[in-house]
């Protein structure tokens, strides 16, 4: 955390030119996405289910989604996107120094990032933990009994000082093995070269699903931290933040109003008979402009990429590969922990 | 009549700063000492100014908080909750290790390859020739991906050197008993040292002295009467012969040497086996390159005393961990048992008893080899010993591989710099060409 924040200062230090740049744009993000056409999306270097690059070069995933959502809000068009490939150690300085405009990168929400990097996280789309996946026949139920053991662990993220923290408590020793990507995690995984792997949870499915024997892995019970993982903005541009809030808001409501991508345009036709859905949709008043977009901005994102539980269950549902059941990411109404402030 | 005339007197006048060849470096030099300070305030007054305008302040204070994370590789103390100036320290120290052991790889595999590209064999001339293009013109950082890459993807895992149940046999094993190659880094044997250790330094010095004066008179005898007097082995016996003597000097002392066991927690003329019974797994303080604490330890592994060893770089780490209850048993010499325990007894700010057990043990030989040993465990296969890491030995490799090639043709240079005619004189001389070399070139 505080090494993010050295580093984070050091990348400062070198890109005060592009800093400058960035701050003279300081208060029209908006202005300068419509400018230029396209939205810039920090992602991350490609973690399937949540972003990464399909057969044909296109970029799926559930936080892909909320980029092409904020696209869809702006343009009314969710394919006006750039992705730009962001590593753990990247990230904020990527985002800080104005080279992208949003961050959709399952980046946990902690105060220091709030508070000290300066940047907004504007709510959480996936509420995750960080969990160890073992190979099978290394013999551990529990993530008590891995005193001794080799873990790969990306540098420069909350896990990795998570896993310092529970190793400590729980007075067993570990050798960590820093990796840069999950793309690098998983090789040394599998070569063996490190025994354990750690990571969100969501982050160990998807990492598993691509294996050629998910079935010789094992995620071990233990969830050892809260993880919050959200889309953030920079500091300092509230106008531009709200959008990307009330997109993923959007989302959610969406859901729990029954809005989905096949039904939106029939609802948005003319005013229905709750007045929420009427609000949302732009049949009743002007949220739309208050939020300096069209009137129909919600109609085109949920067109676009579908409603929250949609966005889940084709990126990385039950039905995927990856295979993760809602649980905490369920509406509060269902028993889960989602829930949208309304929109009024 | 002679008139003396006065010589010129010397005044100084500002232009001789310019003109006069005697001052003029040195006024260059001190301009561009001015010029580079001012660059750096410059640099420095930029940062302030950007940070600030970032609402931030240009602060190292972060050096001396908790760092909250941890580093495998290193050579000093250092723990999550050490500070992120310790990080650095142990950063920089690793950044030093690499160094120093590549420049004497690089140099020996640089001089060899250096020597050999001149070799009238035309296969290891041009073999030689092949090595120093390829290394020089392919990036470093290939090297190092690539050769991590071998290490990590071709070695065997540590799980691999343990015994299949039913067939008995592995399907890797240690060469020479000592060293195993694994895809998590290279276990070697820790050679560790008894008390008294230094007796070693000094006959090392001695003997690097004595060695120095043979050659020394060996080589005034051959200028002066033309006669060699052979030194490379008599230089090996006084070698040998000194580490030998140091080592007998020390077992002497260090093999009937009892040391005693002080326990957190324990009663008074306990034993071990019922201290452990006790307690359950002991937390064995282990130190770092100690002959007593590897002896110790090798006790509580033949009486079968459940363990598990935290290892520290140096007594008072141990020490300070010990009242913490990090570990909780501890190996010391027995006459200074007693008085260890009381100060350790006082640090301790719980309720907690310091006592000695009544098990003793020598302290052993005065150097032993502390081998890489498989235990069956399927998580930690391999203890024992030493590892070295396989990032380390790709960046060591690489950077050897690569500089050495660089040194090679430096080397090559150097010798084709001495005309042939002085190497054709040696010949005709009648020396040999190892002589030539080391004598001529």
């Amino acid at each position: 955390m505080k090494r993010t924040v050295c580093l984070g200062t050091v990348a400062a230090i070198s890109l005060t030119a592009g800093q400058a740049m960035a701050d003279a744009h300081a208060g029209s993000t908006l202005a300068e996405v419509q400018e230029r056409g396209t939205l810039l999306c920090g992602v991350s270097t490609g973690l399937v289910g949540f972003a990464s690059p399909n057969a044909s070069g296109e970029w799926e995933g559930f936080d892909v989604a909320v980029c092409r959502a904020v696209a869809a809000a702006v343009f009314g068009d969710p394919t006006a996107v750039e992705f730009v490939p962001t590593t753990t150690q990247t990230r904020f300085t990527v985002l800080a120094s104005g080279e992208v405009d949003m961050l959709a990168r399952n980046t946990t929400w902690t105060f220091s990032r709030d508070v000290d990097l300066q940047q907004e996280f504007v709510g959480i789309n996936y509420y995750d933990g960080q969990g160890f996946m073992v190979p099978a026949d290394l013999g551990v139920a529990s993530a008590l009994e891995l005193d001794g053991a080799r873990v790969c662990i990306q540098t420069g993220t909350t896990t990795e000082l998570n896993l310092a923290d529970f190793f400590s408590v729980n007075n067993m020793s570990y050798e960590p093995v820093p990796v840069e990507t999950n793309a690098e995690a998983q090789q040394q995984y599998l070569a063996g070269a490190c025994d354990v792997y750690t990571t969100d949870a969501s982050a160990l499915a998807a990492t598993r699903a691509t294996f050629e024997d998910p079935g010789a892995h094992v995620v071990l019970p233990e969830i050892i931290s809260k993880e919050p993982l959200g889309p953030l903005v920079r500091h300092g541009d509230h106008a531009w933040g709200d959008i990307v809030r009330w997109t993923l808001n959007a989302l959610i409501s969406a859901e729990e109003l029954g809005i989905t991508s096949a039904n939106v345009t029939e609802l948005a036709e003319a005013p229905t008979d709750n007045p929420e859905i009427n609000r949302l949709l732009g049949t009743e008043g002007e949220y739309g402009a208050m939020l300096g977009l069209s009137q129909t901005w919600a109609v085109d994102v949920i067109a676009a990429v579908g409603n929250y539980g949609e966005v889940f269950e084709t990126n990385i549902g039950e039905a995927t590969p990856i295979g993760l059941s809602r649980g905490l990411n369920a509406l509060w109404t269902d028993g889960g922990l989602l829930y949208s402030p309304p929109f009024r | 009549m002679a008139t003396i005339t006065d010589p010129p007197s010397e005044t100084f006048r500002l232009s001789q700063l310019v003109y006069d060849t005697r001052y003029r470096s040195l006024t260059i030099q001190v301009v561009a000492f001015f010029l580079i300070i001012g660059g750096l305030a410059w640099l420095y007054q930029n940062t302030v100014q950007n940070l600030a305008d970032l609402g931030r302040t240009f602060d190292i204070g972060f050096l001396w908080e908790r760092s909250g994370y941890d580093i495998s590789q290193r050579l000093v103390e250092y723990s999550n909750d050490s500070t992120h100036a310790r990080a650095a320290l142990v950063g920089i120290l690793n950044t030093l290790l690499v160094a120093v052991l590549g420049c004497i790889t690089a140099t020996v595999i640089g001089v060899i390859a250096g020597v050999l590209r001149l070799s009238n064999n035309w296969i290891v001339a041009r073999l030689m020739a092949v090595y120093v293009e390829a290394f020089r013109n392919i990036p470093l950082l290939l090297w190092i991906l690539l050769i991590f890459a071998i290490f990590s993807e071709g070695l065997p895992r540590p799980r691999d050197f343990i015994p299949d149940a039913g067939t008995g046999v592995a399907s890797a094993s240690k060469l020479f008993e000592a060293v195993a190659f694994t895809n998590q880094g290279t276990f070697i044997p820790r050679p560790v040292f008894a008390e008294g250790a230094w007796l070693f330094w000094v006959a090392l010095a001695v003997a690097i002295g004595a060695i120095w004066a043979l050659r020394r008179f060996a080589r005034k005898r051959q200028e002066a009467t033309g006669q060699i007097i052979p030194t490379a082995l008599p230089s090996l016996a006084i070698f040998v012969g000194a580490i030998l003597a140091a080592y007998l000097l020390i077992s002497a002392q260090s093999r009937d040497n009892e040391l005693a066991f002080i326990a957190l927690g324990a009663e008074d003329g306990q034993s071990l086996a019922e201290y452990s019974e006790a307690a359950g797994r002991l937390d064995f303080c282990r130190i770092r390159g100690s002959g007593g604490s590897f002896s110790a330890q090798t006790h509580l592994e033949s009486a079968d005393i459940p363990h598990r060893a935290v290892e520290y770089f140096g007594t008072r780490d141990a020490a300070a961990d010990f009242v913490r209850g990090r570990c909780v048993l501890y190996a010391v010499d027995a006459e200074d048992a007693p008085a260890l325990a009381a100060t350790l007894a006082e640090d301790i700010r719980g309720e907690e008893t310091v006592a000695i057990l009544s098990t003793t043990v020598a302290e052993g030989p005065a150097i032993q080899a502390d081998l890489p040993t498989i235990t069956g465990i399927r998580l930690t296969p391999i203890t024992g010993g030493m590892v070295v890491r396989n990032a380390l030995i790709a960046l060591w490799f690489a950077l050897s591989l690569y500089t050495g090639a660089f040194i090679a043709e430096i080397v090559r240079a150097g010798i084709m710099s001495v005309s042939r005619g002085q190497s054709e004189a040696a010949a005709s001389l009648g020396l040999r060409p190892g002589r030539i070399m080391s004598l001529v070139v």
